[in-house]
């Protein structure tokens, strides 16, 4: 179990108001509002087509690669509204992202890490190493990859590449980190691997899980919110969540596995 | 161990951006390229033309006479017997292509698989490279005189021969388009008909080839625009005089070898030069409209 | 029942005759490149020998090699590949990384396959009009090579398109993610994933280049002219143009000569292919997705 933050006084890392996500005409998520804090992990769950993966795109802007999608009501990342960011890239480098299905880089494993900073200007090989090392390490592959570090990535087993693109997204140094139901391609073992390599990510950046699996959200999350079929139903604290302390019957009936 | 905070992070227009907006510019220079050279041809084989069409060209004459005499003393500038020439040598080309070309589209397409189906595109591949100069050797040195002796007739260069080195050179096209085309048909349409119980052939004679009717179209006409823009295969080939032909052994002339042939040896600026421009001009034209034709074909008319 | 197998074996029969009508049209339209082949190695195979590639053409052309001819098509089409291949290798990016649906790619589309279609003696009529006369080059290897250049700008961008769209989504989505711009993406991932295809794509246009006539024969390509090109404002001989003279301009050409020249033609242009061709399925073998 984790213990709910203290959250009254700070200011949110993430705050979201009146979000709505459109593609064309078609509304996929509507009116989600609320804040995200420093150290957390903020759980999002819901059945498949919520808006859950939609909602992810907006957050580094990836909304500007999809023709036709758009968004209304406000987003603020470190104090600052996403949409007055001039340099979008500067945006995403200091958000990771993890799909749901891993991609490895058609690189060696080292390449992947080092891909980043490289592109960042770092040249030095001492450095470049040690990050990669680092990155790897925190992303609970450093042992299992260290003698094969000239290896394809897109070689490796499924939880391997998916560890390989945590490591990757670590390497960009973020704020914040999105994790995109991570575990559908992972085997068990792995999962539990990289569940016990988030808490300790937590106390250096915020992490956003989506995931489609409630008990993940309990074991991980402080906070949980619910889309449902592209609406916020509701968040708040996760033991509510699982306790039955909610305001919508909805959320209750999905938590305990009635549907979804 | 905590990461040390990035610059870069910061919301900054750093050298990256500023060359990745540099890049988008010079690529999409380069993505309309085409449309420039397209519009460049366009403007300046007109340029030189446009003075004779103004001054000097008489549409009835151009079109109705086959007198092509540039360099007589009282210059005609008829192009009819030009026309006829690639009209007549072209539409062989495409009656002889089209019926094997599809038919091979078929047999690669449909019957044969693995690498048997690869060595066939191979040689199709190949028959494609064959440049054009060559071709019209071929038609000159071996065509030539196998057309004497078969038919017994006394020249070999002729509509005969040019037609079927055209029709060998339109033919991978026509056959590489087909292809397309065929394999473009979803696997599901044959399944769906073979599981009804009909054979192979019906499934391509009744399935397989209405469905791919459009790409087939298109195949033809591309075909068709090759043949008609086909330059040094003609001259050598085609016998090179002018005349309305009246049978396959008749020597013709083509428009674009007439152009192959003349523009040596006039001046810049001459009439005789602006008139070859002129049937450039045409030539252009007439491509341009059967390439669109073929792509309004392909693609519908606005969307997809 | 029995009326349905009999309906059954004269399908199978019809089939078959069908199946072996196709087979023979296939062979009959694929055998001309072998007779063609072998008619050419035949007779002019006891032509080529290292004087015929290395010596100047004597006697008005009746006799000696062919050494400056072959200089100058490689100029040409060295000179005509450093002219297209940036423009036609940006052209797809555009097309591929950055174009949207509308209107303006349509009409670019348009354009590329038009720029194929447009005849080869059209190309001619603009490389005298745009490089000779407008842009002053002269009649010169400049002015020859980038009519080339234009006439076989749509074989380098239709290649490359390819080959760039052949790598994953996926691979680009990743990057972005990562904060890496378009640019960036294209460079670090995308292009040297696809350099292997558009390779395969230029190798394509040389064989094109090498094998044109009627765009060179009034914008550089002279025909004759003993001796080499030394810079790219002068004008060259050109193995396509050579053998358009030897067989149809010069009299008293032994039989022999032209189908010398037009073997070594076709040698470089099926070499070309070939090499184009196995690279493709040395490819295929080693994808690395």
């Amino acid at each position: 179990m984790v213990e709910s933050n203290e959250k009254s006084d700070k200011t949110p890392k993430l705050s979201i108001k009146d979000l709505s996500i459109f593609y064309g005409k078609e509304k996929v998520l509507s009116n989600v509002s609320f804040d995200i804090f420093e150290n957390e992990i903020f759980g999002i769950i819901g059945p498949a087509n919520s808006g859950k993966t939609s909602f992810l795109r907006i957050l580094n802007r990836m909304d500007t690669f999809v023709p036709e999608m758009r968004f209304e009501g406000e987003v603020v990342f470190d104090g600052k509204n996403i949409m007055e960011w001039r340099n979008l890239y500067a945006l995403r480098r200091s958000i990771g992202v993890v799909f749901p299905l891993p991609v490895g880089l058609p690189m060696s494993i080292y390449e992947n890490v080092a891909l980043s900073p490289r592109l960042r200007g770092i040249r030095s090989k001492g450095e470049l190493d040690s990050i990669v090392e680092r990155c790897l390490r925190r992303a609970a592959l450093w042992d299992e990859v260290k003698d094969r570090l000239n290896v394809l990535g897109s070689l490796l087993s499924g939880g391997q590449q998916q560890r390989l693109t945590i490591a990757r997204a670590l390497s960009q140094e973020p704020k914040m980190l999105l994790l995109d139901e991570f575990s559908i391609a992972v085997d068990p073992v792995t999962t539990m691997k990289i569940e016990d390599a988030l808490k300790d990510l937590r106390n250096e950046m915020t992490i956003i899980l989506v995931t489609n699996l409630v008990q993940q959200a309990r074991r991980l999350a402080n906070r949980t919110a619910f889309f449902l079929m592209g609406e916020f139903i509701e968040e708040g604290n996760t033991e509510d969540f699982f306790t039955g302390n909610v305001q919508d019957p909805r959320t209750r009936q999905y938590v305990q596995g009635r549907f979804g | 161990m905590t990461p040390k905070p990035l610059k870069n992070t910061s919301d900054t227009l750093d050298f990256a951006w500023y060359l990745d907006k540099a890049v988008e510019k010079l690529v999409f220079l380069g993505g309309i390229s085409g449309i420039i050279f397209i519009v460049g041809i366009f403007i300046f084989v007109f340029k030189e033309g446009l003075g004779f069409i103004i001054a000097n060209m008489d549409i009835a004459e151009f079109f109705g006479n086959p007198a092509w005499r540039p360099t007589s003393d009282e210059p005609t500038y008829g192009a009819l017997a030009l026309i006829a020439g690639t009209a007549s040598v072209t539409g062989l080309a495409v009656l002889t292509a089209v019926p094997f070309s599809i038919g091979s589209a078929i047999y690669i397409s449909e019957f044969s698989t693995g690498r048997t189906q690869e060595f066939l595109k191979i040689l199709i591949e190949l028959l494609a490279a064959i440049p054009s100069v060559v071709w019209g050797f071929i038609g000159l040195s071996i065509m030539n005189p196998l057309i004497i002796d078969l038919f017994n007739v006394p020249i070999g260069l002729n509509v005969l021969n040019a037609g079927v080195i055209l029709g060998l050179m339109a033919a991978p096209i026509m056959t590489t388009i087909a292809e397309d085309a065929l394999k473009a048909v979803p696997d599901q349409y044959r399944e769906a008909a073979e599981a009804l119980g009909a054979t192979k052939w019906q499934v391509t004679f009744n399935v397989v080839l209405p469905a791919a009717k459009k790409g087939l179209m298109s195949a033809v006409l591309l075909g068709v625009g090759r043949g008609f823009g086909e330059t040094m295969a003609v001259l050598m080939a085609s016998g090179h005089s002018i005349h309305l032909p009246t049978s396959p052994f008749d020597s013709v002339r083509a428009l674009t070898a007439t152009i192959a042939a003349e523009l040596g040896e006039t001046a810049i600026g001459s009439e005789h030069y602006r008139a070859l421009f002129t049937l450039g001009i045409l030539l252009f034209i007439v491509t341009f409209f059967i390439n669109l034709t073929a792509d309004i074909i392909v693609r519908g008319k606005g969307d997809r | 029942m029995f009326e349905a197998t009999e309906i059954n074996i004269r399908n199978k029969r019809i089939g078959k005759g069908i199946k072996f009508s196709f087979l023979l049209m296939t062979v009959l339209l694929a055998t001309p490149v072998l007779i063609i082949l072998a008619v050419l190695i035949q007779k002019g195979g006891p032509m080529i020998s290292w004087d015929f590639l290395f010596s100047d053409p004597t006697n008005g052309m009746t006799a000696g090699g062919i050494f400056p001819a072959l200089i100058g098509t490689i100029s040409l089409v060295i000179v005509a590949l450093i002219a297209s291949v940036p423009v036609g290798v940006a052209a797809a990016i555009y097309l591929s990384e950055y174009a949207k649906d509308n209107w303006l790619t349509r009409i670019i589309n348009l354009a590329i396959i038009n720029l194929a279609g447009v005849p080869s003696i059209v190309h001619a009529l603009f490389g005298v009009g745009a490089f000779v006369l407008f842009f002053k080059f002269g009649t010169s290897i400049l002015a020859a090579s980038f009519t080339l250049a234009v006439m076989t700008l749509p074989v380098v961008i239709v290649a490359t398109r390819e080959s760039l769209q052949a790598v994953p989504y996926a691979f680009r989505e990743a990057c972005w993610n990562m904060g890496a711009t378009r640019w960036q993406t294209i460079y670090k991932v995308v292009l040297p994933n696809a350099i292997s295809g558009i390779l395969t794509g230029v190798i394509l246009e040389v064989s094109r280049t090498a094998g044109e006539t009627a765009p060179i024969m009034f914008t550089g390509a002279a025909f004759f002219l003993p001796f080499l090109p030394q810079s790219v404002f002068d004008q060259s001989m050109a193995l396509s143009l050579h053998l358009f003279v030897v067989s149809t301009q010069v009299p008293n050409v032994p039989e022999e000569l032209p189908y010398g020249v037009a073997l070594v033609l076709i040698g470089i242009v099926l070499l070309m292919n070939s090499i184009s061709i196995a690279f493709r399925f040395y490819l295929r073998g080693k994808k690395k997705w």
